[in-house]
């Protein structure tokens, strides 16, 4: 079954206060030299059929009206080799 | 006959009996409407309640604005129908598109449970017009995703058509652009703000005032004089 990839990442303009929590944790932790963190979401689609340009469409049309907030959100959607 | 104001319940409402008691006593008819029903069984204006609905999976509702209920709530609100959003009920609102901008996690990342005072900032909505102009309330609030964002021509937009309708005073909760604790849209049927007037409804329970009762005298007179 082939999986397509929807990434969502706030935009760059928003503030995340929980990726900058985590960079924040990072020197205690020992790991040095993290400049910046943004947290996202990653959404795996495993797809019924064969993933051509109306389902990597629909995906597409899923992705910005219910995945992704494309008020504060950027997406991505990647086809996924098998 | 008085008015009919619905409250809808999701899974993870909270706050649906505190807005029914508050309609009803402020004299409305208090009307339960479930997610699952097109049907708004005739009511003459709704609430959309606090909570946690469809447990702010996703994005705080984001899942319930997809829900049955809300084809009809956005399709009557377009038309005219006051609606009121409070705490998650606004978080619907934004995400179905009926107010503008978006609510995200607290900047500083707590949950927060304050009384909070805020200053009316728009008196002629359909659910503010028993306040006064720049007067004074206060009221619960208690939400993780309170930070409301909107881009700067948005914003901007807000503030010159007076739609910012509450800021927060003294403090900033959450961390909400320009202070804004809730706005309406350009015809005042829809409001939505973070802090919960249907608290503060009855002396003896919350900040021991009652401050929010106007949010629902407000809507009932409009309704009776319609």
């Amino acid at each position: 079954m082939a999986r397509v990839v929807v990434d969502v990442m706030l935009k760059p303009e928003i503030l995340d206060p929980q990726g900058q929590a985590v960079q924040r944790a990072l020197p205690r932790l020992g790991f040095e030299g993290i400049a910046d963190v943004r947290q996202g979401k990653r959404f795996e689609l495993d797809v019924e059929g064969p993933v051509d340009d109306a389902a990597l469409a629909r995906i597409h049309e899923m992705a910005e009206t219910f995945l992704a907030n494309t008020v504060i959100e950027d997406f991505v959607v990647k086809v996924e080799e098998a | 006959m008085t008015s009919r104001i619905g409250v809808v319940t999701f899974p993870g409402t909270l706050d649906d009996q505190d807005a029914l008691r508050a309609a009803r006593l402020a004299g409305a008819e208090p009307v339960s409407l479930w997610h699952r029903d097109k049907d708004l069984k005739q009511v003459d204006a709704v609430v959309l309640a606090g909570g946690f609905s469809y447990g702010d999976y996703l994005r705080a509702g984001a899942i319930s604005r997809f829900s049955p209920v809300m084809e009809t709530v956005v399709e009557q609100a377009r038309a005219g129908m006051p609606v009121l959003g409070i705490c998650n009920g606004f978080q619907i609102l934004t995400e179905a598109h009926l107010l503008p901008g978006a609510m995200l996690r607290n900047d500083h990342l707590h949950f927060v449970c304050r009384d909070q005072r805020l200053r009316v900032e728009n008196a002629d909505t359909a659910w503010t017009a028993d306040y006064e102009q720049g007067q004074e309330i206060s009221v619960p609030l208690k939400n993780m995703d309170g930070r409301y964002v909107a881009d700067e021509r948005t914003l901007d937009e807000l503030e010159a058509e007076g739609r910012v309708a509450f800021r927060y005073l003294d403090v900033n909760p959450n961390g909400s652009l320009r202070d804004i604790a809730g706005i309406t849209n350009a015809a005042g049927n829809v409001v939505g703000l973070m802090p919960h007037p249907e608290h503060a409804v009855e002396p003896l329970v919350g900040t021991g005032r009652t401050d929010g009762l106007g949010f629902f005298t407000s809507i009932l007179k409009k309704l009776v004089n319609a």
